[in-house]
């Protein structure tokens, strides 16, 4: 586990062709690590019936809702949420 | 030149659509590979007949009995937190074949929601089939970047001072809300208080009411 919980992280912004579980709305956005849940199979492979191995490790990521979006309708302190694997992070300041 | 630089306008027309009668196109779409898949063996058509059976054999009345147990027992609701799969499994509850269950507590400072972005990611065994507007597009855009405006049109209206976690479930993790419960539910039993909790509510989009007392 390359994360720990309250370690600053940005989520790649690069393209991926076929299927994968990183939301394009998150790309390229800096949030916390909240949680390291376990870790999973990779869905990019695993889903065209492959093993998905080796695991990779899942973290909950906690974004500030005006970090995400340009204009954020709501109130400042909304938080965002979403589980992102390892490999779709990287280090931030 | 290869072979493949010639026109393919000639795979625009001729074909008769894949849809029977009225169905609509990913109906369709979901019934061929359903059929290709049986006709390859890879699944049989018991297997979905009984992974059907099982989904609707599940209902809210089961995260309900979770919510109502954490709400009279706080070590319960901190096992429930901890491990919520370990948790179902404690009231002989069926967590599902989902490794991980997290269940996220509304309390006065803080309100959960839950979506999933990327399809309709639910935790299906202790809620039953997810509703269709969870499955819609209108949703899963707007719950990520207007969560409140969403909330108010459910009739949910929040504080200011209420902080509002979007929980976007885009990978294994299945999360589920444990709302407050509701003041003036305090004379209420266990079974009592299961009955309020809906399945809204552990979605995160509605909070549970107590029944108006009964004048004297």
């Amino acid at each position: 586990m390359r994360y720990g919980p309250g370690q600053t992280v940005r989520v790649a912004a690069r393209r991926h062709e076929g299927h994968h579980r990183t939301p394009a709305y998150l790309k390229g956005k800096r949030g916390t690590v909240e949680r390291v849940h376990a870790r999973f199979r990779n869905p990019e492979t695993h889903a065209y019936g492959l093993d998905g191995l080796p695991e990779q490790p899942l973290y909950l990521v906690r974004f500030e809702q005006e970090d995400v979006w340009g204009e954020y309708p709501g109130i400042a302190g909304d938080r965002l949420y979403a589980d992102v694997f390892e490999h779709w992070l990287e280090e931030a300041e | 030149m290869s072979p493949h630089d010639h026109d393919h306008h000639e795979d625009d027309h001729g074909h008769e659509p894949l849809t029977n009668g009225d169905e609509p196109v990913t109906a369709a779409r979901v019934r061929a590979l359903g059929e290709l898949l049986v006709e390859k063996g890879v699944i049989g058509r018991e297997d979905v007949r009984q992974r059907i059976d099982w989904l609707v054999s599940r209902s809210p009345v089961d995260g309900a009995r979770l919510v109502a147990r954490s709400w009279v027992d706080p070590e319960f609701k901190q096992r429930l937190l901890e491990d919520a799969r370990s948790a179902a499994l404690e009231l002989d509850l069926d967590p599902g074949p989902s490794p991980v269950v997290v269940a996220l507590e509304n309390t006065e400072s803080v309100h959960h929601m839950v979506v999933c972005t990327l399809c309709s990611c639910y935790p299906k065994a202790l809620l039953g089939p997810p509703p269709d507007w969870y499955k819609s597009v209108p949703y899963r855009s707007r719950a990520v970047a207007d969560p409140r405006g969403v909330l108010a049109e459910f009739g949910v209206q929040l504080e200011d001072g209420v902080e509002v976690r979007v929980v976007d479930s885009t990978a294994d993790i299945r999360y589920l809300v444990i709302p407050r419960r509701p003041a003036g539910a305090e004379t209420l039993q266990e079974e009592e208080l299961a009955a309020l909790v809906t399945r809204d509510s552990m979605i995160g989009v509605a909070i549970p009411v107590a029944p108006t007392p009964v004048a004297a």
